[in-house]
């Protein structure tokens, strides 16, 4: 092999800045997500009382929940786009926020009156909320592996999941300016599901999906 | 002495100013991590054109990737974490079901060989200061691999009566060894 790849590519060394993969799959999520918001408008429309819904408890806690597990999933994804990179740490922290969310379902379930129970678990969307969620967690999930194929997973799958879990949880996040329901149960059981179930199929398809 | 460490604390530095774009560093980091390719992949593969083009491919990774590389980590992990990942996509491309070295973990520098020495000289010396018949029993189950029932046997005792020495052995280690807290 000759020294002219060398040159060539030591040509090229321009200074790379210590932040440049989080931004760029940060770039990605955001754009991703921004596509997920602009379908789920024209498909599923915004919730029509979302104006007094941002002065209730419930609306925030999906907002807050959906964001911070998108930001866990984004540190992950961030640890699995460098080689050899682990996910154990931010799936700790996936696990409590779960369990907290988990919590709090069942404390409204002992508050609220029992015959409240079941429209607090099922209300009225319980089996398409994760189907919604799948839905929009494509583009951010297509944004992400573009990104991801830049960058160097060794870990297919692994990459995959987390990948998954960004995606189904950005389009959690902007399923909750759509979505009714009211009860913490329903946010707890459904909103994890569909997360979840985007970060199987994540896995799945990582295998091709994040080759490079 | 070390290898490892050695490349560690001469390239790390290479491609942190290479990062911080210093095209002099960073052609002789490349240089440097050719030849250690080469050598790498030629150890791995019995076709010497196949084992160029992963030189040449990985060469390319490492340029179009740094961006990749966390600089709080070792660069050697990152760099062996690539060149790792191209020789079994290599293998999966050409759907090779020859025996891959997945186990093979050996770094693409010279195997620290001395670590493991001393691993083991301070193995030795741990099990001499149990009797004979559970050391040689926590050896060849724990650290040779055999099944309890063929180590029984060549004890000439039973399966039972091994596990319990076993397990004896392995406590009374752990308690001499973490202060008699257990």
């Amino acid at each position: 092999m000759s020294d002219d790849l060398l040159d060539r590519l030591a040509a090229e060394a321009t200074p790379v800045p210590r932040a440049r993969l989080p931004m760029l799959l940060g770039l990605a999520v955001a754009i991703g997500s921004a596509v997920a918001m602009l379908v789920m408008i024209a498909w599923l429309g915004l919730r029509p009382d979302l104006m007094e819904a941002t002065g209730t408890m419930i609306f925030w806690w999906k907002f807050t929940y959906t964001a911070i597990f998108s930001a866990i999933a984004l540190w992950a994804t961030i640890r699995l786009a460098r080689p050899g990179g682990s996910m154990r740490r931010p799936m700790v922290g996936l696990f409590a926020l779960i369990a907290f969310a988990g919590v709090l379902g069942i404390a409204q379930l002992v508050i609220m009156p029992p015959g409240m129970s079941y429209e607090l678990v099922m209300g009225g969307t319980a089996l398409l909320c994760p189907f919604y969620i799948v839905g929009l967690a494509v583009p951010v999930y297509a944004a992400t592996a573009l990104m991801m194929r830049r960058l160097a997973p060794t870990n297919l799958a692994a990459a995959g999941f987390a990948a998954g879990l960004l995606a189904g949880s950005a389009a959690a996040w902007v399923y909750a300016f759509h979505c009714g329901e009211n009860g913490m149960p329903f946010l707890a059981i459904w909103y994890t599901t569909g997360i979840l179930i985007a970060a199987g199929i994540g896995a799945i398809l990582g295998r091709w999906a994040l080759r490079w | 002495m070390n290898p490892t460490a050695d490349n560690e604390a001469r390239l790390k530095p290479l491609m942190l100013a290479a990062l911080a774009g210093d095209q002099r560093a960073y052609r002789a980091l490349l240089a440097e991590l050719r030849t250690h390719l080469v050598r790498y992949y030629a150890r791995r593969l019995t076709n010497p054109a196949a084992a160029d083009d992963l030189v040449q491919e990985t060469l390319m990774a490492i340029h179009t990737r740094r961006l990749t590389y966390d600089v709080t980590q070792p660069f050697t992990a990152w760099l062996h974490a690539i060149a790792r990942y191209k020789l079994i996509d290599h293998f999966r491309r050409s759907k090779l079901r020859q025996t891959l070295p997945l186990e093979d973990d050996a770094a693409i520098f010279a195997a620290d060989d001395a670590g493991d020495a001393t691993a083991r000289m301070d193995v030795d010396t741990v099990l001499a200061t149990l009797p004979d018949r559970p050391a040689a029993l926590i050896r060849q189950v724990k650290l040779e691999g055999s099944s309890i029932a063929e180590a029984a046997g060549r004890a000439g005792m039973t399966e039972t009566a091994a596990k319990v020495a076993i397990h004896r052995g392995l406590k009374a280690l752990a308690a001499r060894f973490t202060g008699g807290a257990r």
